[in-house]
């Protein structure tokens, strides 16, 4: 509809036509230049695909996803890691997306002119920035170091702990967007204050939110540094969480550096199935998302 | 059912988790496959690197530490660990330089030492014709590239250049990571080796295992005894038979520019670090058996991935000092 | 969609006792207030071993920690200036390519593409941002760093590099590697992030607005600028902001670009380094309780107080736009 619209606003006012026509030159311009950007950044999206692709297709055969890592040499597959990932990520998403969308709706909605609000505004964007290792070192000085040994739940804490800044940023984002209009008019009808923010504006701003859940995910599913000392990683199967967990990017990160072939190529169809796996996760939430609103 | 199937193995043999010295991993790793299946025990080996591997065993998180660097005895003393070596191997330089090919271009400690100083700035430099008449050399600029990262290789490569030259001793010096006078850095061996890929003129330094793989161009180095020497296997074999063990204290030999004929000179034994009060000595005992099978049956395993194993003598020695360790079993025979 | 939302969703309230309102209201505020003072206890626990960890550093050196360049593990030696030049040039950099790039994008996924084609083209929007950032250092340093170090730079040594003024910006050996290459790949990282928030807050617009710009005969470009973008600023500086931020802590991608050498150069193509590679590449060789170890946790906290400021000025030139709106 947006489509058309100026077009007929456009030849109604053809007469006015110097200032007009000058409009609607850098109408013109904005338009191909942000096409161009289009093309940019589509282009490498399309190079590093074909890249990952290339490189990584190659590796991913049944016995990859279905054998232990091994030595080099012994025709070993990625299936701990890719267990280990799909644990640490998944748990780390269903306790760090509560906790940043909690905290989201409370600098939103009851923190105006607070200046708790206002202190963990700034220090959760502060977070955005602060290199992951860091967050792997802060978990392993409370959950390894006392313990005396790496474990999958430490993990899952250094990669929960990434997820909240960005749930938080994109939640009170989101929230400030939906019109005060809608809340007055639940509001009115007598709805608490939680049903008004839940069913609401949570409801409203929901596509919102599930993109930041979304770049939460596809942020922590790659981390590495914070994952080295922290679950440290696992040569044999174990999906204990207070064992030692393996994980696609500590694999990476160990392979994609080492002098053997099979190693490097086991890397590279890692890279390919992490990003496969964010991929498929985005598409399922979106067709999901998709499917309610009708 | 496939996740059944691996619990059940992995529950018959005990874990024990080591942490430290990339250089190491492929080797323990392949030593842990199979001593899962024949000894049962189940090694979980990760590579964060030397530094961390002395960091973890002290604060007691892994059952024991690997690094490349060996400790002082002062540390090893207030740590309360005892250090001893499981294999050797060696670090190699190389070029990227037009018309050269691996092990044509003859160079020495110190005129290595002066093209990673930026001292000598083009391959054409007369010193570096000196050593290889009949060389066509390129005016190419010398590009040097560093490990980047905090590494064991660049220790051991740093303490050469430090051994050889006394000017990279008294102005640079020897770490795991240094203040690099010129040139790039890059992450890892593969970044040193693709980055000196990248560039004409590149120079770099790699794990001798990475670069046989890889055939890259590594250059022959002057021995002590003043032959030029090509990096193989043989040549840290002789490195590693001429050095002097007996008078080396907690077994940190200085395997680095050794007297041997044909001994390559940037060779280096890589460390465990086992804890002498470990918290559960059950798991220490299994370290030690796991390294006594490894001495006793991991030698054809090592050699077959470019490294040395330990000397007889030498595996005796280190039996008898597991015995410092709290509830080890007796493995000296 | 807002419109339709609310008409279904404000249609349930009444079937609740007033009786749950009582302590469900309170309830539910404590629950967002914990939730919101649990994530600031967290995040000044990580502040606070920082500045805990780096007291050493900063006792040792004093102000020389953050305007000495040297880095030297050998001498014990070390100062944040190389690390924080390279920081905040290879985050300028990218956010002067990434924003222009996301904007543009998320203009023609909201104003221009047919419905046929925004669809497929914010999902693979969306799978740039899905891309883990140790594959973009993968890419960048196997496709990106060769295209530099082969072709951009010498061209540019050779055009710019000859021209007075510019000729600093433009010199040196062309490892491919460096601060434009870092700048570049962050760029490309944070580009979908900025790009799907902005295409969001753009969509979240309540349409009767736009269209009444547009009955008054708008250009879609007027729209954009007169309307949507005065409308949804804090939350486009918001989606930046996340952009930025993930552009200073970024670690492994740029670690592969970047040349990790700790000196300060004029030139777009040195070898520089950022805080969050150095601390990467040099945590695991430090030793407990050393002086480097003390001075990378200080490092630390100097880019957590750097993304402070960034994030306080644009806090107050949002709040100053407000004003003269």
């Amino acid at each position: 509809m947006s489509t058309t619209m100026p077009d007929l606003a456009s030849a109604a006012h053809r007469r006015h036509s110097g200032l007009l026509r000058r409009r609607r030159n850098i109408d013109h311009v904005v338009t191909a230049l942000c096409a161009v950007a289009t093309f940019i950044v589509l282009a490498a999206l399309v190079s590093i695909l074909f890249t990952l692709v290339s490189n990584g297709i190659r590796g991913l055969t049944f016995s990859t996803l279905t054998r232990v890592t091994t030595p080099p040499g012994n025709g070993g597959g990625l299936l701990n890691p890719i267990i280990g990932s799909i644990i640490q990520t998944a748990m780390a998403t269903l306790i760090g997306t509560p906790v940043g969308l909690l905290a989201g709706i409370y600098l939103a909605e009851y923190g105006a002119g607070s200046q708790i609000a206002n202190a963990v505004r700034f220090v959760s964007d502060m977070l955005l920035s602060a290199p992951s290792i860091l967050v792997g070192l802060f978990v392993y000085l409370i959950l390894v170091a006392p313990f005396g040994h790496f474990s999958g739940i430490a993990g899952v804490a250094a990669l929960a702990i990434l997820v909240i800044p960005i749930v938080v940023r994109t939640t009170e984002d989101m929230l400030r967007l939906v019109p005060l209009s809608m809340r007055e008019a639940a509001a009115a009808l007598g709805a608490p204050r939680w049903k008004v923010i839940m069913l609401v504006s949570v409801r409203a701003a929901k596509r919102g939110l599930m993109t930041g859940v979304l770049l939460a995910i596809a942020r922590i599913a790659g981390e590495t540094a914070p994952l080295l000392f922290t679950s440290l990683g696992n040569l044999n199967w174990s999906v204990s969480l207070g064992q030692p967990m393996a994980s696609l990017p500590v694999t990476i990160y160990q392979y994609a550096g080492s002098a053997y072939d099979d190693w490097v190529q086991l890397a590279w169809t890692s890279a390919l199935l992490i990003t496969a796996g964010v991929l498929l996760i985005n598409i399922v939430a979106r067709v999901g998302l998709r499917g309610e609103d009708r | 059912m496939i996740g059944l199937a691996f619990t059940a193995t992995a529950a018959q043999a005990v874990d024990i988790t080591g942490a430290g010295s990339t250089f190491a991993a492929p080797i323990y790793g392949a030593w842990g496959a199979v001593a899962k299946s024949s000894i049962g025990v189940a090694l979980n080996y990760q590579a964060l690197g030397s530094g961390a591997g002395q960091n973890q065993v002290i604060a007691r998180t892994v059952d024991f530490g690997a690094s490349d660097a060996p400790l002082t005895a002062a540390k090893l003393q207030t740590n309360l660990l005892i250090q001893f070596p499981t294999v050797m191997g060696g670090v190699v330089p190389i070029v990227n330089l037009p018309g050269i090919a691996p092990n044509q271009l003859h160079l020495t400690g110190e005129v290595v030492a002066e093209l990673f100083s930026g001292a000598i700035s083009t391959w054409n430099d007369p010193k570096i014709a000196a050593l290889n008449p009949g060389v066509k050399l390129p005016d190419t600029a010398v590009a040097p590239v560093h490990r980047a990262d905090g590494s064991g290789t660049t220790f051991v490569f740093t303490s050469y250049l430090a051994k050889v030259s006394p000017d990279w001793k008294s102005k640079i010096g020897a770490a795991s990571s240094i203040a690099w006078p010129s040139g790039a850095g890059a992450k890892g061996n593969d970044g040193v080796a693709a980055t000196v890929r990248n560039t004409e003129g590149g120079l770099g330094y790699v794990e001798y295992a990475y670069a046989d793989k890889n055939h890259l161009t590594t250059v022959e180095l002057k021995d002590k005894a003043g032959a030029f020497v090509a990096p193989n296997l043989d040549s840290f074999t002789k490195a590693a038979a001429a050095a002097d063990w007996a008078s080396a204290q907690n077994f940190a030999v200085d395997l680095l520019d050794t007297p041997g004929e044909g001994a390559w000179p940037i060779v280096s034994a890589t460390f465990v670090l086992l804890p002498t009060n470990p918290k559960d000595p059950a798991r220490s005992a299994e370290v030690i058996k796991f390294f006594d099978w490894a001495f006793t049956n991991g030698a054809a395993t090592a050699r077959k991935l470019q490294y040395v194993p330990l000397p007889a003598e030498v595996q005796t020695n280190v039996r008898h000092a597991w015995t410092n360790v709290a509830g080890a079993p007796d493995m000296s025979r | 969609m807002g419109a339709e939302v609310s008409l279904r969703t404000t249609g349930g309230p009444e079937h609740h006792a007033p009786v749950r309102r009582s302590w469900a209201d309170p309830a539910f505020a404590g629950l967002a207030r914990a939730c919101g003072i649990a994530v600031l206890i967290l995040i000044s626990g990580i502040i606070a071993v920082m500045l805990f960890g780096g007291r050493q550093a900063f006792s040792t050196f004093g102000l020389g920690f953050l305007t000495s360049s040297v880095w030297n593990p050998v001498l014990h030696h070390y100062g944040a200036l190389a690390p924080m030049f390279g920081t905040i040039v290879t985050s300028f950099i990218g956010l002067v390519i990434a924003v222009p790039l996301a904007f543009g994008v998320a203009f023609c996924l909201t104003e221009m593409a047919p419905g046929w084609l925004s669809g497929p083209l914010g999902t693979a929007v969306e799978l740039l941002a899905a891309v883990p950032s140790i594959i973009f250092g993968m890419w960048g340093f196997f496709v990106i760093v060769p295209i530099m170090a082969q072709h951009i730079q010498p061209a540019l040594i050779h055009s710019l590099g000859r021209v007075p003024f510019l000729h600093p910006f433009f010199s040196g050996a062309p490892f491919g590697t460096g601060l434009l290459t870092g700048g570049l790949i962050l760029a490309v990282m944070v580009t979908p992030f900025i790009a799907a928030v902005m295409r969001d807050v753009f969509n979240s617009m309540p349409p009767v607005l736009k269209e009444s710009a547009y009955g008054l005969g708008s250009t879609r470009w007027d729209v954009m600028r007169r309307v949507v973008l005065p409308w949804s600023r804090t939350a486009v500086i918001g989606g930046i902001m996340l952009g930025l931020g993930r552009a200073l802590g970024e670690t492994m991608a740029i670690t592969f670009v970047i040349g990790n050498t700790n000196r300060i150069s004029a030139s777009l193509f040195s070898p520089g380094n950022t805080i969050a590679s150095l601390i990467a590449l040099e945590f695991p060789e430090s030793e407990a309780g050393s002086l480097k170890l003390s001075s990378l946790l200080a490092l630390g906290f100097v880019l957590m107080v750097i993304s402070f400021i960034t994030l306080a000025c644009s806090r107050a030139l949002l709040r100053r736009g407000r004003l003269v709106r």
